[in-house]
C-alpha cells in the first residue's frame, strides 16, 4: 500500500508540474518548475532502485542543462515576452491531437505483456553494487555506443561555439 | 508493488504534455524545454522497464538519452542566441523567411 501512495503522490505532482511548465507566461518560472520536476524524477529513479541514475539526473539535468537554459534567458532580453500572447492560434487542435494520442496509448497498454526477465535481479545488483554493475555493462557490452556518444558531445561543443560566435 | 502499467501511463502522459507544449507555445525557449520534458518521460519508462525486466540495458540507454539531450540543448540554445542576435525575435510566428 505504501509504495502505491508514494507513486500516486509522485505521479500527480509530476503531471501537475508538467502542465505548469508548458503554460507559464514567464520562461524563468517554467524553468524553475522544471527543476521541481527533475527532483521528482530523481525520486522516482530512487524508487526504481536506480540510485546512480538519480544522481546523474540531478547533476546533469538540474546542474548543467537547466543552468544553461537560465543563462540563455538572462542573456536575452525578454521583458516584452511577458506581455504578448503566449499560445499559437491553433492550440485547441494541438490539445485535441494530444488527447487522441493519449487514448491510443491507453488502449495499447491494455495488451501489454511483460517479456522474459534478465539476469540482473535486485539481489544480484545489491551484491555487486549498482554502479559497478552499470559500469561493467557500459564499458564492455556498450563500448562502441559509448564512443559514439563521446563523438556526439564533441560535435555539440564545437557546433555550439560555431553557431553562437559573432560573424567577422 | 506498483504495476508496470502505471509507470508507462505516467510516462505517456508526461510525453503528451511535452508534445502539446511543443505545439501550442510561440516561444522557442519553451519549445526546447518541452523537448527536454519528452526526453525525460522516455527516461522514466526506460528505467521502469529496466527494473521490472531485471535488465540493466534500459539504464544504459538512459545514459545515451541524457547525452543526446545535453547536446541538443547546447546546439538549440546556440541557434536561439544567433537567431535573437540577427532578428531580435524568439517567437515562432515571427520567423517566416522560408514561408513555412
Amino acid at each position: 500500500m505504501l509504495p502505491k501512495i508514494f507513486f500516486g503522490y509522485f505521479s500527480i505532482a509530476m503531471i501537475f508540474v508538467s502542465i505548469l511548465i508548458i503554460t507559464r507566461r514567464n520562461p524563468i518560472h517554467s524553468i524553475l518548475w522544471m527543476l521541481v520536476l527533475f527532483f521528482h524524477i530523481a525520486g522516482l529513479y530512487l524508487f526504481l532502485n536506480a540510485e546512480f541514475l538519480a544522481a546523474v539526473q540531478m547533476i546533469l539535468y538540474a546542474g548543467a542543462i537547466l543552468v544553461l537554459f537560465l543563462f540563455v534567458i538572462m542573456m536575452l532580453n525578454l521583458r516584452k515576452e511577458v506581455e504578448v500572447e503566449r499560445f499559437l492560434g491553433e492550440w485547441p487542435i494541438a490539445v485535441f491531437v494530444g488527447g487522441a494520442t493519449l487514448v491510443l496509448v491507453i488502449m495499447a497498454l491494455t495488451t501489454l505483456t511483460q517479456g522474459p526477465v534478465g539476469q540482473y535481479t535486485v539481489e544480484a545488483i545489491q551484491a555487486e553494487t549498482h554502479v559497478k554493475a552499470l559500469g561493467k555493462a557500459l564499458y564492455t557490452e556498450y563500448l562502441y555506443p559509448f564512443e559514439i556518444a563521446s563523438l556526439i558531445l564533441l560535435i555539440a561543443v564545437v557546433g555550439a561555439m560555431v553557431l553562437a560566435k559573432k560573424r567577422t | 508493488m506498483v504495476p508496470l502499467n502505471w509507470y508507462i501511463m505516467l510516462s505517456a502522459i508526461i510525453f503528451i504534455i511535452g508534445a502539446v507544449g511543443f505545439l501550442i507555445r510561440r516561444n522557442i525557449l519553451i519549445m526546447l524545454i518541452s523537448i527536454e520534458l519528452m526526453l525525460n518521460s522516455v527516461n522514466i519508462s526506460f528505467v521502469a522497464f529496466s527494473h521490472y525486466l531485471q535488465d540493466l540495458r534500459g539504464q544504459i540507454f538512459v545514459f545515451f538519452i541524457i547525452t543526446v539531450a545535453a547536446a541538443e540543448a547546447a546546439i538549440g540554445l546556440a541557434i536561439l542566441v544567433s537567431l535573437f542576435r540577427n532578428k531580435v525575435a524568439i517567437q515562432t510566428d515571427q520567423v517566416t523567411e522560408m514561408k513555412g
